[in-house]
């Protein structure tokens, strides 16, 4: 039995049960959908606890790895229980816990560097020289800054947007409608980029197999 | 003219998947092959950069992706991969999402395969780790500490190449190939501004407009985003070596575009007959 081939064409006839969906809601669609969802779930419960909970968990505990047993896992372990409490209403308020610890800990990781990177470093580029840029620096940075100021302007809500004000809100949703549509081509071209892969894969991978399978006699 | 106006108006929308399909399919039967400019900007930036790297160098690439973005993230992983391996740098791959791991391997003996490249020499696949952005953090004190072994159980320090890769600083670059969270965020973040290592990244085009502010203050030195930005890469590497072969996103281009203009046929259609039918309609209903 060629593997290889028995997984194509369960890739092809599963790919072309999903796109039966475009004509209209259907059993096949149904089946695959159902499909897809039930080995999503198995699949990510398996991986996750072979990959996470055994070599993270189970193997420090144990010493399974280096051959010390770490006893101190048995806090993770027990935050972990907490987490499942959740299912039992009676003591679902020790998943609390577990959540404070791990929002605690993102937090307190989290929040310095996000700071640094996403805000403070920001901000350090937008502080730009309007001279010595030459006439298309110049121009370059003058939008920059303008589009920010005037961004920044259409999310104050304590002065009525009139005038002056009114005047720089609109200049600042118009800067937000052009990165949104920047945004909206990109995604339009992602969507398409996976058609493209799944129509790659149909042509060049699933299409040969047909002189394969029929051919052979032949 | 208003007949026909009024009956594209009430279109069925199966007519517009079958002329997408087509406007797809179509292009990658024939083979057609569109130009790739590749002007200035991120994707080249990105491969000056690896270019500028002396041979020799470490690189990791983190594959923070599966295979529902493959389309657009693969390519570029081969396409970056032939590029380090051609300039004889070596390469480590981690994966902070856990088919990461197979995908980047996939890549590494396929591509190390065909260049004469060998596995713990000058390439290793570290594999998957939990933690995100905190895994990341640990790598600053201790590599090993986050990958005691490598995807197949070896330990790091019986590893030859990793010898020298004590710390997260001891990385000449560092590029996250990124489908969303955990990503490019983190590496940025974590790696590059507060261990001040050099970090590039790949993402899938619907992400990619989120990245753009950390190249313009120079937290990234380069990014390719979507297919387009695999097919700048691909088109890079090709000039620069004899014999290279092709990617899988160069040829996805001439698709891309022709497909993107019949979006704008009908984005433009569209509004034409709503301005003038759906007007009509608007006031015959006062």
């Amino acid at each position: 039995m060629n593997w290889d081939l028995v997984g194509i064409w369960l890739g092809a006839v599963l790919t072309l049960m999903l796109y039966s969906f475009l004509y209209r809601d259907n059993p096949f669609y149904k089946f695959a959908e159902h499909l897809f969802v039930g080995m999503s779930a198995g699949y990510w419960l398996i991986y996750t606890i072979f990959n996470v909970l055994i070599p993270n968990f189970w193997n420090e505990l144990t010493g399974a790895g280096d051959g010390t047993p770490d006893l101190l896992m048995v806090i993770p372990g027990i935050f972990g229980l907490f987490m499942l409490a959740r299912l039992v209403p009676k003591i679902a308020g020790l998943s609390r816990l577990a959540l404070s610890m791990i929002v605690g800990t993102g937090a307190g990781l989290g929040l310095i560097s996000t700071l640094q990177t996403n805000c403070l470093s920001q901000v350090e580029g937008t502080i730009v020289p309007l001279s010595g840029v030459g006439t298309a620096g110049f121009l370059n940075n003058l939008i920059l800054v303008a589009g920010v100021v005037c961004g920044l302007v259409y999310f104050f809500f304590s002065k009525a947007h009139k005038g002056a004000v009114g005047a720089a809100a609109n200049i600042g949703i118009t800067v937000l409608m052009i990165a949104f549509g920047a945004s909206f081509g990109y995604t339009v071209m992602a969507r398409i980029s996976l058609l493209i892969g799944q129509a790659q894969f149909l042509i060049f991978d699933w299409l040969p197999t047909f002189s394969i399978i029929f051919g052979a006699g032949g | 003219m208003r007949k026909l106006l009024e009956k594209l108006d009430r279109v069925d929308r199966r007519v517009i998947y079958v002329l997408m399909a087509l406007s797809v399919f179509v292009p990658l039967v024939f083979r057609l092959d569109f130009p790739i400019p590749v002007g200035g900007g991120p994707s080249r930036d990105l491969f000056e950069y690896v270019d500028s790297l002396p041979p020799g160098s470490t690189v990791l690439i983190s594959y923070d992706y599966d295979p529902s973005t493959m389309p657009e993230l693969q390519p570029m992983a081969v396409a970056l991969t032939q590029h380090l391996f051609t300039n004889g740098h070596r390469i480590i791959a981690t994966a902070l999402w856990p088919q990461g791991a197979s995908l980047s391997q996939e890549v590494l003996s396929s591509v190390g395969d065909s260049l004469g490249r060998t596995q713990y020499s000058d390439w290793v696949n570290l594999g998957y780790t939990v933690g995100a952005g905190v895994s990341v953090l640990r790598m600053g004190s201790s590599m090993q500490a986050v990958y005691p072994q490598d995807r197949d159980g070896v330990p790091y320090d019986s590893i030859p190449m990793l010898r020298r890769v004590t710390v997260i600083r001891d990385l000449d670059m560092i590029v996250c190939l990124s489908a969303g969270d955990p990503g490019i965020h983190a590496w940025v973040m974590m790696a590059g501004d507060r261990y001040g290592v050099p970090v590039g990244g790949g993402c899938t085009a619907v992400s990619a407009p989120e990245f753009y502010p950390y190249l313009g203050t120079g937290q990234m030195i380069g990014l390719l985003g979507g297919l387009k930005g695999a097919a700048d890469y691909e088109t890079l590497v090709r000039e620069g070596a004899v014999g290279c072969p092709p990617g899988t996103a160069t040829p996805g281009m001439a698709a891309q575009s022709i497909a993107h203009l019949v979006i704008m046929g009908f984005i433009v259609l569209g509004n034409i007959t709503y301005l003038s039918v759906g007007k009509g309609r608007k006031g015959a209903s006062r």
